[in-house]
């Protein structure tokens, strides 16, 4: 069972475990947000919800919100912007000054790493070239703090989704998901994507979940019959 | 000023039945707003209030940034309806201040190094006023931002003490506010047992002020265990 703190709330004694989503005083551990506990190594709070702040190495999927020489701001979800310089853009055609527009424009999706964040928060990106959306599919929001939860233990659960959908689920660290596949298809998904997240902090969501895809493929595959 | 003739105790009971150290009823509702970040629907007797969180967001006007932490912005305001006669919209010098004071209230417990050049906004609007809105509002803000996942170290709650008929009694209403004698809000991280907002209108003797100080800190641990609970209830239904 699922074990909800609220910020300030006393969790262990275990000083020398304690982790990310708590605070020390006292010789006490504390939580400092309002979430699940969980203490299978070291202590921590798992927060509902929260905003996105990538740490290096992350893989997020990021929107062209400006066009700045000779960089391309991008919103990632967070609440800093992230920026990709110019010369991330691969090719040999020479990008200048009037024509980044050419390459990526504003409102453009992309599949980018966090390849460095400063101190004042700037935050530079990689493009993962042979990965990009280009146009195909759909892009759906939750939360990042339920990320963990759709792709599962060991990836379980996102195996599953792949399975049982047939569509081609790409999930970010900031918590933005892109589908490719058929119509139905990517219905099917993102509707299960968002029970996921509405029920992530509740137990056997793993049965439920498999229920619901298998209840989708038989009425498909009724409706195939017809 | 005291109307003549307005008897706020009689037979050891006040007007709406109460006791001298009794609150009003509280009603605590988390997540009432799906757009915000976190939001929570307060009711104290009488006082409807709601608060919601956005953020922690891009701050603008950039310059206002801090290069080390979150900016916390706060708004109290009251709806013009919220009141018996219509009150005038927008910001006074009334609402500034409690703005101030309740923002300052929340600070000490909320972790801003942890969103440098960010801003946390929090709005809180009165639906409804009868007396000791700006705890109401304290105590919304407080669940509300618990439920915005922003980090802090405790929650803060908030009630006010006064006098009436020379009795120091618990969260006054507005007939009780308008004829009492003096006004105590206060706010406390409960835990740690700090006071981290307090004003004072009206006049107490040194000992009313520490019976009252007394009384509203008790209260204030029962406040604090509705908010706790309501927090918790959010995520158990399930």
């Amino acid at each position: 069972m699922y074990r909800v703190v609220i910020p300030g709330d006393f969790i262990s004694d275990a000083v020398d475990r304690a982790g990310e989503g708590t605070y020390v005083e006292d010789g006490k551990v504390y939580a400092i947000r309002y979430g699940v506990v969980d203490e299978k190594e070291e202590i921590k709070v798992v927060p509902f919800v929260g905003k996105y702040i990538p740490t290096k190495g992350d893989v997020v999927i990021g929107k062209i919100i400006e066009i700045s020489f000779p960089y391309w701001i991008v919103d990632i979800a967070s609440p800093y912007e992230a920026r990709l310089h110019m010369s991330e853009m691969p090719g040999e055609n020479r990008i200048e000054f009037g024509n980044m527009h050419t390459y990526l424009d504003i409102g453009d999706l992309i599949v980018a790493k966090v390849i460095n964040i400063d101190p004042m928060m700037r935050i530079d990106l990689r493009l993962m070239e042979d990965f990009q959306p280009g146009g195909a599919g759909r892009l759906i929001e939750i939360p990042h703090t339920k990320v963990p939860r759709i792709i599962g233990r060991k990836g379980s659960m996102i195996k599953m989704l792949k399975e049982k959908s047939k569509c081609f689920i790409f999930v970010a660290k900031n918590g933005r998901i892109w589908l490719k596949g058929s119509k139905e298809e990517m219905d099917i998904a993102s509707e299960v994507i968002l029970m996921i997240a509405n029920e992530a902090h509740t137990s056997g969501l793993t049965d439920r979940v498999a229920h619901l895809l298998d209840s989708y493929s038989y009425s498909s595959n009724r409706m195939a019959r017809k | 000023m005291k109307e003549e003739g307005v008897e706020l105790i009689r037979e050891g009971k006040r007007l709406d039945g109460r006791g001298f150290d009794e609150l009003r009823p509280i009603k605590i509702e988390v997540g009432v707003l799906k757009r915000a970040d976190g939001s929570c629907y307060f009711e104290l007797g009488d006082n409807k209030v709601i608060a919601a969180v956005y953020g922690p967001r891009e701050m603008h006007p950039r310059h206002a940034q801090d290069a080390k932490m979150a900016v916390l912005k706060y708004r109290y305001n009251m709806a013009p309806f919220s009141v018996e006669d219509r009150k005038r919209p927008g910001p006074d010098r009334r609402s500034v201040e409690i703005s101030k004071i309740s923002r300052e209230a929340l600070e000490p417990v909320i972790l801003k190094e942890y969103y440098p050049k960010t801003e946390i906004d929090v709005y809180v609007e009165i639906l409804q006023s009868d007396a000791g809105t700006r705890t109401a509002g304290i105590n919304a803000a407080s669940v509300a931002l618990a439920d915005a996942g922003i980090p802090m170290r405790d929650l803060v709650s908030s009630v006010a003490v006064g006098k009436i008929d020379g009795e120091v009694v618990l969260d006054l209403n507005a007939v009780e506010d308008n004829n009492g004698e003096a006004d105590m809000p206060i706010a406390m991280i409960v835990r740690r047992n700090i006071i981290t907002a307090l004003q004072m209108d009206g006049r107490m003797t040194r000992e009313e002020f520490e019976k009252g100080l007394k009384l509203a800190m008790n209260a204030c641990r029962q406040i604090y265990e509705l908010q706790r609970t309501a927090l918790i209830e959010r995520y158990s239904e399930l």
